[in-house]
């Protein structure tokens, strides 16, 4: 059922009616698919890296390093099903979802895991599964860590885009916030998270 | 009195140029500007081996949606109402200002957030809301500026370009009131002041208003391309979230995602891809705004669409990546064009969403030297599109001679291909032909030749010696750099 919208009701039916007036005859269009789908064999992961540090995000290698993350973190905010031993070093404390955005705007960081990642642009891509959370969670706090398992990191866009499920809320992260509005100078950090901690682990 | 048209200017073109070329600060702010995006972009566009199948691919896909634009309307707005949104549909921009107005209402609540949106500018809606009583608040940094300097944008993608950092600075002291005086001009300082700023603001907000660079028929989907996370905030953390959405910003499947998100960061601000970007599709429930409206806006595109050469237009993806390139824009900046749409884009769209006869100045706002066509994304003939826009004025006038008719339909022939286009200008550089005397000087007795305003503080008039797309292609083959 489509809702029709009270005295505008006529504004549906008169804009289609305008749109297939102004279309009609016009040639069918072939769109050519020859662009790469994949991209040569590469290093993902040395080409995910460089492309991250490019961004200014911080690079980690090994679950080990997440300690190293939390490192002064004394109130964590985590997504209700991440793996229980990223905090087994940890002794702060720990924020399960679900949590309001009063109590996200206290939490030091925020811990979770992504749907995939891209190699090519730097980009995580978090599609709100268990061990990512709500969207608010990685957003309000000011410090972001991140885990990336290596078989979640493709290549580039094409991949990326063919793996995911359009009908979940999805986030593509490609470094800390930033804003280059001022004289074209790139800010670091404006009103997303300005720590961006990448853990890379196998 | 009628509301100014966001899409018309108090000015014709060449008046509020020759205004803004007085203005020395303006020029070196926009030089340096466009300068610095420019050859960032030309470095990750450089790095992608299959560039140009993926613009051919988008400028397909995009004449592919407007042929088969009745049924993916229908589709997106099923599969969007599937999903939980509520989709409106908006004739003009007073129906759409009426719409939404209504709709915040209905929340009860006097107070909008905003995420940066062309769409939104281009019906007037903060103007409109604030005559309901509704106070709507820009969130992006360049929108602020702007909306606290009470200006207007100057440009797409950086609507604050006009404005160097001291001059920002000027404005938050001015007029935040939370602002800290002894605030520096450093960019790092003013985007922090930014943030604390608006942070209340965010986690308070109950009504959000964004625009949407992408809506996918196959799902419903929409998709906001951003970098600050003002707009993570705002389509986020409110509970009513409201989507203007031009009726040409579909995309048959989810899938050509994949050919836009390669096509737009790369233009637009020249990354390889945006900080951020959002993609939701209806209510998801327990995560973000649990009130989700869609208002699909006409305002003159039914009218473009008809136009078979003009029509491309609507395939545009505001990178703003002509605007960068263009010789005219770099000299006169965004507000000399009137419109919300400046430069080589603004010129072809603006004066068809309003009808021609009404902004009959723009078609003229450029020199007609390509630039614009070779970075455009999604392959728009520019310089085509001015040129016939030209002609329709021509043809508009009883008082042309019959040598102006002749010559504007041969130029317009001339430009409907591209090598024809650069096989002309090379004839036309070395000498003679009616097209010299065409490019070189004025065609349309009442209208002034906007170059005329710049012609002091230019080299020399195109064509030159080497038109601007040779010297272009040289350009970028050395990788951005000028020899
Ligand atoms: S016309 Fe092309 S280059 Fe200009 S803003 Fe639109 S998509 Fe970008």
């Amino acid at each position: 059922m489509i809702k029709k919208t009270g005295q505008y009701g006529g504004a549906r039916a008169e804009i289609l009616r305008r749109v297939r007036a102004a279309v009609a005859g016009a040639p069918p269009v072939t769109v050519p698919r020859d662009y790469h789908f994949t991209r040569p064999d590469i290093d993902l992961v040395e080409l995910f890296i460089e492309r991250l540090t490019d961004y200014k995000a911080r690079v980690h290698r090994g679950e080990e390093a997440i300690a190293t993350c939390l490192d002064g973190v004394s109130r964590l905010a985590v997504p209700a099903g991440i793996p229980r031993r990223w905090l087994s070093a940890y002794q702060g404390q720990v924020l399960t979802e679900p949590l309001t955005t009063e109590t996200l705007d206290t939490v030091d960081a925020v811990l979770t895991g992504c749907a995939l990642a891209i190699a090519e642009t730097g980009t995580l891509v978090l599609d709100a599964g268990p061990d990512q959370g709500t969207r608010a969670l990685t957003l309000i706090p000011d410090h972001h860590i991140c885990v990336v398992r290596r078989e979640q990191i493709v290549g580039g866009v094409p991949e990326a885009v063919r793996r995911l499920n359009p009908t979940r809320p999805l986030t593509w992260i490609s470094g800390p916030s930033a804003t280059s509005d001022i004289e074209l100078n790139r800010v670091e950090g404006v009103h997303g998270p300005r720590r961006l901690d990448v853990v890379l682990v196998e | 009195m009628n509301p100014p048209n966001p899409l018309i200017g108090t000015r014709p073109f060449p008046e509020a140029a020759a205004t803004e070329l007085r203005n020395p600060q303006l020029r070196a702010n926009l030089t340096h500007a466009t300068h610095t995006i420019r050859n960032k972009r030309s470095r990750v566009v450089g790095e992608v081996p299959d560039w140009e199948q993926l613009r051919e691919t988008g400028r397909a896909i995009k004449a592919d949606v407007l042929r088969r634009l009745p049924e993916l309307l229908e589709q997106f707005e099923a599969a969007a109402t599937a999903a939980g949104a509520t989709v409106h549909w908006a004739r003009d921009a007073a129906e759409a200002c009426a719409l939404i107005a209504r709709i915040i209402h209905a929340t009860g609540h006097r107070e909008v957030v905003k995420v940066k949106s062309m769409a939104t500018q281009e019906i007037g809606l903060n103007e409109a809301l604030e005559a309901e009583g509704i106070a709507a608040y820009e969130t992006d940094l360049a929108e602020l500026i702007v909306q606290l300097a009470d200006d207007t944008p100057s440009h797409i993608l950086v609507p604050a370009i006009h404005y160097n950092r001291s001059q920002i600075r000027d404005i938050f002291l001015r007029r935040m009131s939370d602002v800290d005086p002894s605030l520096s001009d450093q960019p790092a300082e003013l985007a922090e002041a930014a943030r604390k700023h608006l942070r209340r603001r965010f986690l308070n907000a109950k009504v959000a208003i964004s625009g949407a660079n992408f809506a996918i028929a196959e799902t419903g989907t929409l998709v906001v391309v951003e970098s600050e996370g003002n707009g993570r905030m705002c389509l986020t953390l409110p509970e009513t979230l409201i989507s203007v959405v031009g009726i040409e910003k579909i995309l048959p499947t989810f899938n050509d995602l994949e050919v836009f998100l390669q096509l737009l960061p790369r233009s637009s601000t020249g990354e390889r891809m945006n900080p951020y970007t959002s993609m939701w599709t209806g209510v998801t429930p327990g995560d973000g705004p649990q009130n989700v409206h869609i208002v699909l806006i006409d305002n003159g595109r039914t009218a473009t669409l008809a136009d078979e050469v003009g029509r491309q237009a609507l395939a545009c993806i505001r990178c703003s990546a002509c605007l960068n390139v263009c010789p005219v824009y770099e000299r006169t900046g965004g507000h000399a064009y009137g419109s919300v749409y400046p430069g080589p884009i603004g010129a072809i769209l603006s004066p068809q969403l309003t009808g021609v006869a009404r902004n009959s100045s723009l078609p003229f706002a450029s020199s007609l030297c390509g630039a614009c066509y070779d970075v455009c994304p999604v392959k728009i003939n520019i310089p085509e599109v001015l040129v016939h826009l030209r002609q329709e004025y021509v043809n508009d006038k009883r008082d042309q001679t019959s040598a102006e008719r002749a010559a504007m339909r041969a130029l317009a022939w001339v430009m409907r291909d591209s090598r024809r286009w650069s096989t002309a200008l090379r004839a036309a550089r070395t000498g003679g032909g009616v097209l010299a005397s065409v490019l070189r000087r004025p065609r349309v007795r009442h209208m002034p030749w906007p170059l005329s305003a710049w012609t002091s503080s230019r080299d020399a008039p195109l064509p030159a010696q080497e038109t601007f797309r040779e010297w272009w292609a040289r350009r970028e083959r050395n990788g951005g750099e000028e020899r």
